[in-house]
């Protein structure tokens, strides 16, 4: 069905034979050409066209309806990130599109392609304060690699490659497309979709200078305590197995970003854990050891880098990143190679010599020895009544094998899901990193289904972010996705509540938070349920959720005071990490 | 160390570039000093002017967010002594007033002003030049009753740069090509002009 439209599609072009159709179509023939199958959305007045046309196409383009559009565009994200595909929403104007804002920024930050269209009033009434009248591309502008508004149907078909190109080239990031409703209606002489590959403005990634790749190979061969750092880029980029090649060739301990998480397994015997505030400790102490510091496909954020000016000061700096900005932004860098990864990593892996620096890395081990001592084994075989959130994911790893997509929200259920996850395949783990949005785990899980529909997704999420959007389980009813949902109910706003503990003197100043009855919330959505508090319930409950066929609700109570260490204290430097 | 420097951005014609550009600039609480927005000598390319007061770090970090933008080709930044520039300002005073008490010809003489209209209540005299040449007029007209003075935001030409035409030869080729790949000055050393 869809060659046939491509098919169609190419050989009119060809023969420039045009057909006479609405812009509604044409958004949709777009959809069709770029392969889009999974579209998330929300009708309404000004984007009643595109779903008027999207009846016929039922058939080819499977629409989600989502119940809300902060919703909508999570599940998008959740959907690019697990696929690595292009995350499609369609909301109307006004208050539809003003609630894709949160989920925008949260792709802008953490390099989502997205291409997200919206409906907006006819063009005679622009700027009249209409009936769902807002100005949605002004108030996206700052959270939109780019963002566009159609007024005529012709333009349609050319400014959707570019959204497409765009959202997936270079350092990838959410596009929004604002289509008047009379640029929907309107028929226009249709030629044919053409993929855009060029754009004279843009440049996603450079040819690679071989300079810079000479000089960091003579530094990395002349270290004696290289380490490897890297992030989500090595995933966008789809060079888990050059960055491998090139950690493997070279001995190096490597730790990830939140976002750079599971690109290499995580019992790789090179991963010295997770960088960053409440990353692992050996990580954050030899960063400011090491002498040559290796940054892939990561952008220094302040949360991995504490206090910059403590930060690697010993190290020489080896930037490799794809978005020239980043470069020098907040850690000036020795070496800089401008370029996507999976074309500078084997130019790199080829020039450094093949070492193994052993005692090096043992002293990794060594610290992480501590790490589990002190913390890591309270944890994970907590003595206490109360069930540990770390006892959790435990549990969940022994069970899934780390073969799970882990999707988490945000606050201490996320740290510690993010310190005790395995994995074993990279796009495993999916979370808010740089915008630290609640609420964004359990649409997320949803499209992270839709978009790997072979895989095991688990959403985690704490007491108060599944109430920031639980409505979504009206998604997950009517679309009879298979989304398992874990809440770690600890009956606060917990990572708030240990701050206000640490640096408030334990003022707890609104973070007691209550709950409903979550089993019976499910229940109400026809997803069945169950709610544990007990340790020698937990195998059970867990296996029980993993292979009931369907969605699945599982609340947990844990230790409502338990905090999240280590711990780099906002201002410190990260080798000023606290174990307790 | 704070300087004026002066960002010269070579943009695509798109609605809402302005803005983009504008809160790169007010998101990190700078102010922007003078703006301009003009065509070039390449037909569908637009030039921004901006003049801000900052360290040079910041400015080449905030070239490289400009840069950034998908609709932007390049930008540059450059301090006082690597450009030629102008702004314009007029000024708008009573002719009784200027007639009677200075001569209109010595003011023209000592400020380089034109007269751009002389009507029987107001004269309205241009002054093109630095910022200091501008106000010293001010101070000047000032006595002798300045109705209206209004000041146009900076234009500037970079000594050393040969334009944007072979530039976006180079920007049009679906392949990028070695020599786009510096993303900071132009090459020094090459033809100067100065007036």
């Amino acid at each position: 069905m869809i060659t046939t439209e491509a098919t169609e599609d190419k050989a009119a072009a060809a023969a420039k034979v045009t057909i006479n159709i609405t812009g509604s179509e044409a958004v949709l023939k777009a959809l069709i050409t770029e392969d889009v199958k999974t579209i998330f959305g929300y009708p309404g007045g000004a984007i009643m066209p595109i779903y008027d046309a999207l009846y016929d196409y039922n058939d080819r383009l499977k629409h989600i309806l989502v119940r809300h559009e902060q919703g909508a565009i999570h599940a998008a994200q959740g959907f690019a990130r697990s696929s690595g595909e292009v995350g499609i929403v369609f909301a109307t104007s006004g208050p539809g599109a003003t609630n894709l804002v949160t989920g925008l920024a949260d792709a802008m930050i953490d390099s989502t392609p997205l291409v997200c269209i919206t409906g907006q009033v006819f063009a005679h009434l622009l700027g009249s304060d209409a009936f769902q009248e807002t100005d949605i591309i002004n108030i996206t502008t700052p959270v939109t690699k780019w963002n566009y508004q159609i007024t005529d149907p012709s333009e349609i078909p050319s400014v959707l490659a570019k959204a497409f190109y765009i959202a997936k080239t270079g350092r990838p990031g959410p596009v929004l497309i604002d289509i008047t409703k009379n640029a929907q209606l309107q028929k226009f002489d249709y030629e044919g979709y053409t993929k855009c590959d060029h754009i004279r403005s843009y440049r996603p990634k450079p040819i690679i200078r071989k300079e810079p790749i000479i000089e960091a190979a003579s530094l990395i061969n002349a270290a004696k305590k290289p380490f490897v750092i890297f992030g989500q880029g090595v995933i966008l980029g789809s060079a888990e197995n050059e960055f491998k090649a090139f950690i493997e060739k070279g001995g190096f301990p490597a730790a990830w970003t939140i976002l750079g998480m599971s690109a290499i397994p995580t019992d790789h015997p090179l991963a010295v854990g997770m960088l960053g505030m409440h990353g692992n400790y050996a990580p954050n102490v030899f960063t400011n050891d090491c002498d040559v510091l290796i940054a892939i496909g990561m952008r220094f954020d302040d949360r991995v880098t504490g206090r910059l000016d403590k930060y690697a000061k010993q190290a020489k700096i080896i930037h490799l990143d794809i978005d020239p900005s980043e470069i020098d932004k907040n850690v000036k860098t020795e070496i800089s190679i401008w370029g996507d990864c999976k074309e500078t990593l084997p130019l790199l892996t080829k020039l450094i010599e093949e070492k193994q620096h052993t005692e090096w890395l043992n002293e990794f081990r060594k610290l992480e020895a501590k790490e589990v001592e002190v913390v890591i084994n309270d944890e994970l075989n907590p003595t206490t009544e109360k069930l540990s959130m770390g006892e959790v994911i435990k549990t969940i790893n022994e069970i899934t094998k780390g073969d799970a997509i882990l999707v988490t929200d945000v606050g201490q259920h996320q740290m510690i899901t993010c310190r005790y996850a395995k994995y074993s395949k990279s796009r495993s783990n999916i979370t808010s990193g740089g915008l630290g949005t609640m609420g964004f785990a359990l649409p997320a899980a949803i499209g992270a289904k839709f978009g790997a529909p072979d895989r095991t997704v688990i959403a985690i999420i704490g007491d108060g972010g599944i109430q920031m959007t639980i409505q979504e389980l009206g998604t997950i009813m009517q679309s009879k996705i298979n989304v398992k949902i874990v809440i770690l109910n600890n009956e606060f706003l917990g990572m708030v509540r240990q701050w206000q503990q640490l640096f408030h003197e334990k003022r707890y100043s609104f973070v007691d938070i209550t709950s409903p009855d979550y089993v019976q919330v499910a229940k109400g959505y026809y997803i069945s349920g169950n709610k544990i508090s007990k340790r020698e319930e937990l195998i059970d409950a867990i296996t029980t959720m993993l292979n009931h066929d369907g969605s699945y609700l599982l609340e947990i109570m844990v230790g409502k005071e338990n905090n999240v260490f280590p711990m780099v204290p906002q201002g410190c430097s990260v080798s000023e990490i606290r174990l307790k | 160390m704070k300087q004026e420097y002066t960002i010269t951005v070579y943009t695509e014609n798109q609605v809402g570039l302005l803005n983009r550009i504008a809160i790169i600039f007010s998101r990190r609480k700078i102010n922007v000093e003078s703006l301009n927005t003009s065509p070039t000598e390449v037909e569908s390319v637009h030039r921004f002017t901006i003049v801000i007061d900052e360290t040079e770090e910041v400015v080449k970090k905030l070239c490289r967010q400009i840069e950034k933008q998908v609709d932007v080709l390049k930008a540059y930044y450059n301090t006082n002594e690597e450009i030629i520039w102008q702004e314009l300002a007029l000024y708008k005073v009573p002719t009784d007033v200027i007639a009677e008490e200075v001569k209109v010809e010595r003011l023209l003489r000592e400020h380089g002003a034109s007269a751009v209209v002389i009507r029987k209540d107001y004269t309205v005299f241009q002054v093109s030049g630095h910022r200091e040449e501008t106000e010293n007029l001010i101070k000047v007209l000032e006595p002798y009753g300045l109705i209206e003075f209004v000041r146009s935001a900076r234009v500037a030409i970079i000594k050393d740069s040969n334009g944007f035409h072979e530039k976006l030869k180079e920007f049009e080729h679906q392949q990028p090509r070695e020599e786009v790949i510096e993303n900071e000055y132009l090459n020094k050393g090459q033809t100067i002009f100065t007036m």
